[in-house]
């Protein structure tokens, strides 16, 4: 039997219509907007002063702080204005707008198409190359990479482990990056290997991409320490947590981070990140995006510049289907619908998914029987019914007790329950609010 | 047979008696004196439990005010200073009038001025949409419509109105305990002073951002321009992140500023309808 995660888990149904689109290279836009905003942390501060005129691949924000992301110009071009610009939130958030003139890099990027397996510098160097970079995992949690890859003192790291899972239905970036960039993945991985100093790497695929794992498996004959694992298809896989205990079976405690079971997770997109870091000299100003939805006249994996408005790669898809009442910035389960979709794509942008009316409607809420299937789905072992009855009578302390800040917001409970409460939104109160206590507690 | 019964009838009963006398010791050893003027206090109080004096329920804001020497921090604002007057007379002193309060909101984008743009779906609460998303038209500071505010209120002072979407307080029944303010997750309503006959004036706006996208995200927001300010003969106006606020202490109710405003955020409330000539003077202002 194959091997997955013991508690809980759903199994949405799969749209991977994507998933034998060809990675497509996205024309230059006319005009980016990059938020200094896009990774957990601090947002990075910016370096450019309007009128000034910058290269793909230049310096634009600088990190602020450990857990912080430098951010790169993502087209040549002259900085247009420095003012907030809508964001995935709906809020308006501080970014850098650059109108687009030519396409002309920073010399020191190697953009040759050329492999290079050779890994030239120690582990300290990879470390302050992938922050320089402003890799941030590329998941769709944008935590900043170098710090997951400076290990504590203290603590060791024994395994890497490879997320390729891609659980989400719809998206398929991943596994087009997998299939089309299998050795450079391969590089980055050992890349990741010597900066952690473990000589073992598993990647996890779920077993709805054979191709990808058949592909992967023969090449990593020629890469020492890098296993591929075929896993069983369940969401949510590609939790940390949840991959964790798939793959090697041990359990990551309540509020720990996984190097407290000797493991560091990365995303495949991450490593190819690193590779084009380490190896090509090239900082994270595109990403692979999937562009979907079920009456999209064609739906695609588009190599998009961060910055670029979501609505142009909705055109290139095809344009909006009419029926359209939802786009979603993520993936349907943990992914949000957007207000506006002239927001720009930033670095935590795995996929879009353009809904018809008919699938987007929430239904009606009905009252709680008790069932108790959130519990079972609940993939943290926590009991969303309970959570939400404390998050609607305010009773957010309780909440705390009830491990709520362990929630990673997969969404299986409210995907389970059969009487459709919303019980992830009022969860993710709760977890604001109780963020807000401990925060206070601190100072 | 007969014995074991008698027995039992009179270890239990001795027992019962020796654990009465216990408890009756222990209850006068930890009785609490409570001071009988707590609930001399609490009698005078309105009995509403709404929290607005910041102390749980009515019977703990009577221990406050029996507790501290200065009454001048403490206020009921459901009883007002009637209520403050009868429980200071208790205590053998004199309370401090306060102007009385009411709740404002400060938005007026009605559909007319502002449209929707995307459509909520999700649960009827401010609190959990603004986690969520920044509302449904292209004003991320406006209310949202969903009632927080209205839910909390004990006295029935606010409702929304179907028209405009936008809660209304009702001034009668305010009594200006705060619930509402607590409990708006966009910070839109605040407390104000009623003013001479219910007359106030205030920026009905708190839209923050530059001119340009504050009126193009509703017509009736505050751009900021400062004219208000300027025309105010006495100072009562400041203008801060691209949005006017008028102290409700300086403000001696002249009205130029309302006039002056181009896009109407700045509402008059409980005057008597403008006179021709000052209609006339209005007008003119905005030709100019
Ligand atoms: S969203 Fe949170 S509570 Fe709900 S199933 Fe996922 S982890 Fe559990
Ligand atoms: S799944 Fe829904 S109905 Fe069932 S116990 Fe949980 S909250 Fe209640
Ligand atoms: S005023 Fe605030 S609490 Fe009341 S409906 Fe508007 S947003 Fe909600
Ligand atoms: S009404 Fe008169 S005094 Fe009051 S703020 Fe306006 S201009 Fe100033």
């Amino acid at each position: 039997m194959l091997k997955t995660f013991s508690k809980g888990g759903v199994h949405p149904p799969e749209n991977k219509f994507s998933a034998d689109k060809p990675i497509e290279v996205l024309p230059l836009p006319k005009k980016v907007s990059i938020p200094i905003s896009q990774h957990i942390g601090a947002p990075a501060s910016i370096i450019v002063a309007k009128g000034d005129k910058v290269k793909v691949g230049q310096l634009i924000a600088k990190s602020s702080g450990f857990v912080s992301a430098n951010i790169h110009s993502s087209v040549s071009g002259t900085v247009e204005s420095i003012t907030p610009v809508l964001d995935s939130s709906g809020y308006k958030r501080p970014a850098i707008t650059i109108a687009v003139e030519g396409d002309e890099w920073e010399p020191t990027i190697d953009r040759s198409p050329n492999l290079k397996r050779e890994i030239s510098i120690d582990a300290q160097e990879i470390v302050k190359k992938i922050a320089e970079a402003g890799i941030v995992g590329l998941g769709g949690a944008t935590f900043p990479s170098h710090v997951k890859l400076s290990v504590p003192d203290g603590k060791k790291a024994e395994v890497l482990i490879i997320n390729g899972v891609e659980c989400e239905p719809y998206l398929t970036s991943d596994h087009r990056l997998m299939l089309e960039k299998g050795h450079e993945l391969m590089v980055g991985i050992q890349i990741l290997m010597k900066a952690l100093g473990v000589t073992k790497a598993m990647i996890g695929i779920e077993n709805n991409k054979p191709d990808a794992i058949k592909y992967l498996t023969d090449i990593s004959e020629e890469y020492q320490g890098v296993t591929v694992h075929a896993l069983k298809v369940k969401y949510p896989q590609g939790g940390e947590k949840q991959l964790i205990k798939a793959l090697i079976n041990r359990e990551v405690p309540s509020g720990a981070l996984p190097i407290e079971v000797g493991a560091v997770v990365h995303n495949v997109g991450t490593a190819f990140a690193a590779y084009e870091a380490v190896q090509k000299n090239k900082p994270l100003i595109e990403r692979v995006v999937t562009v979907t939805g079920k009456n999209l006249p064609k739906p695609s994996n588009f190599l998009v510049r961060i910055g670029t408005p979501v609505d142009e790669l909705i055109e290139a898809a095809g344009g909006l289907p009419e029926d359209t009442a939802k786009v979603v910035n993520g993936g349907p389960m943990m992914g949000k619908a957007v207000s506006d979709i002239s927001i720009p794509v930033t670095k935590g942008t795995s996929g879009i998914i353009v809904f018809p009316a008919k699938e987007s409607k929430r239904k009606t809420e009905g009252l709680c029987i008790r069932c108790a299937k959130c519990v079972s789905a609940c993939p943290m072992g926590l009991e969303p019914y309970l959570l939400i009855r404390m998050s609607q009578r305010m009773m957010f302390e309780e909440m705390e007790h009830e491990h709520v800040l362990d929630c990673m917001e997969c969404g299986s409970c409210s995907f389970e329950c059969p009487a459709n409460l919303p019980l992830l939104d009022y969860i993710r109160l709760g977890k604001t609010e109780v963020n807000k206590i401990v925060r206070s507690r601190k100072n | 047979m007969n014995s074991i019964i008698v027995t039992a009838i009179l270890v239990l009963g001795i027992l019962g008696v020796v654990l009465a006398i216990v408890l009756y010791l222990v209850a006068q050893k930890f009785k609490v004196v409570e001071d009988p003027r707590i609930d001399q206090v609490e009698a005078v109080l309105p009995g509403a439990n709404c929290g607005g004096c910041g102390y749980p329920g009515c019977r703990g804001f009577a221990e406050a005010v029996v507790k501290s020497d200065d009454l001048s921090a403490l206020f009921c604002p459901v009883g007002g200073n009637d209520t403050m007057a009868k429980a200071a007379e208790i205590m053998g002193k004199t309370a401090e009038a306060k102007d009385p309060m009411v709740a404002v909101v400060r938005c007026s984008g009605s559909p007319e001025h502002r449209n929707r743009i995307v459509e909520y779906d999700g649960a009827s609460s401010c609190k959990l949409a603004t986690a969520l998303y920044s509302g449904d038209t292209g004003c991320q500071y406006g209310c949202l419509g969903l009632g927080d505010c209205v839910a909390v209120c004990n006295f029935d002072a606010i409702y929304i109105d179907p028209e405009t979407l936008l809660p209304v307080v009702d001034e009668e029944k305010c009594t200006a305990c705060g619930a509402c303010v607590k409990a708006c997750p966009k910070s839109i309503i605040e407390l104000r002073k009623k003013g001479p006959k219910g007359k106030r004036i205030y920026v009905s706006c708190i839209n923050q951002d530059k001119g340009g996208p504050a009126r193009k995200a509703c017509k009736v927001a505050c751009i900021g321009c400062g004219k208000c300010a300027k025309v105010c003969p006495h100072d009562a106006i400041t203008i801060e992140n691209n949005l006017a606020y008028i102290d409700y202490n300086k403000c001696k109710l002249c009205r130029k500023c309302v006039a002056e405003c181009p896009t109407g955020a700045i509402l008059e409330i409980n005057f008597p309808p403008r006179k021709k000539k000052v209609e006339g003077q209005t007008e003119n202002v905005e030709t100019k």
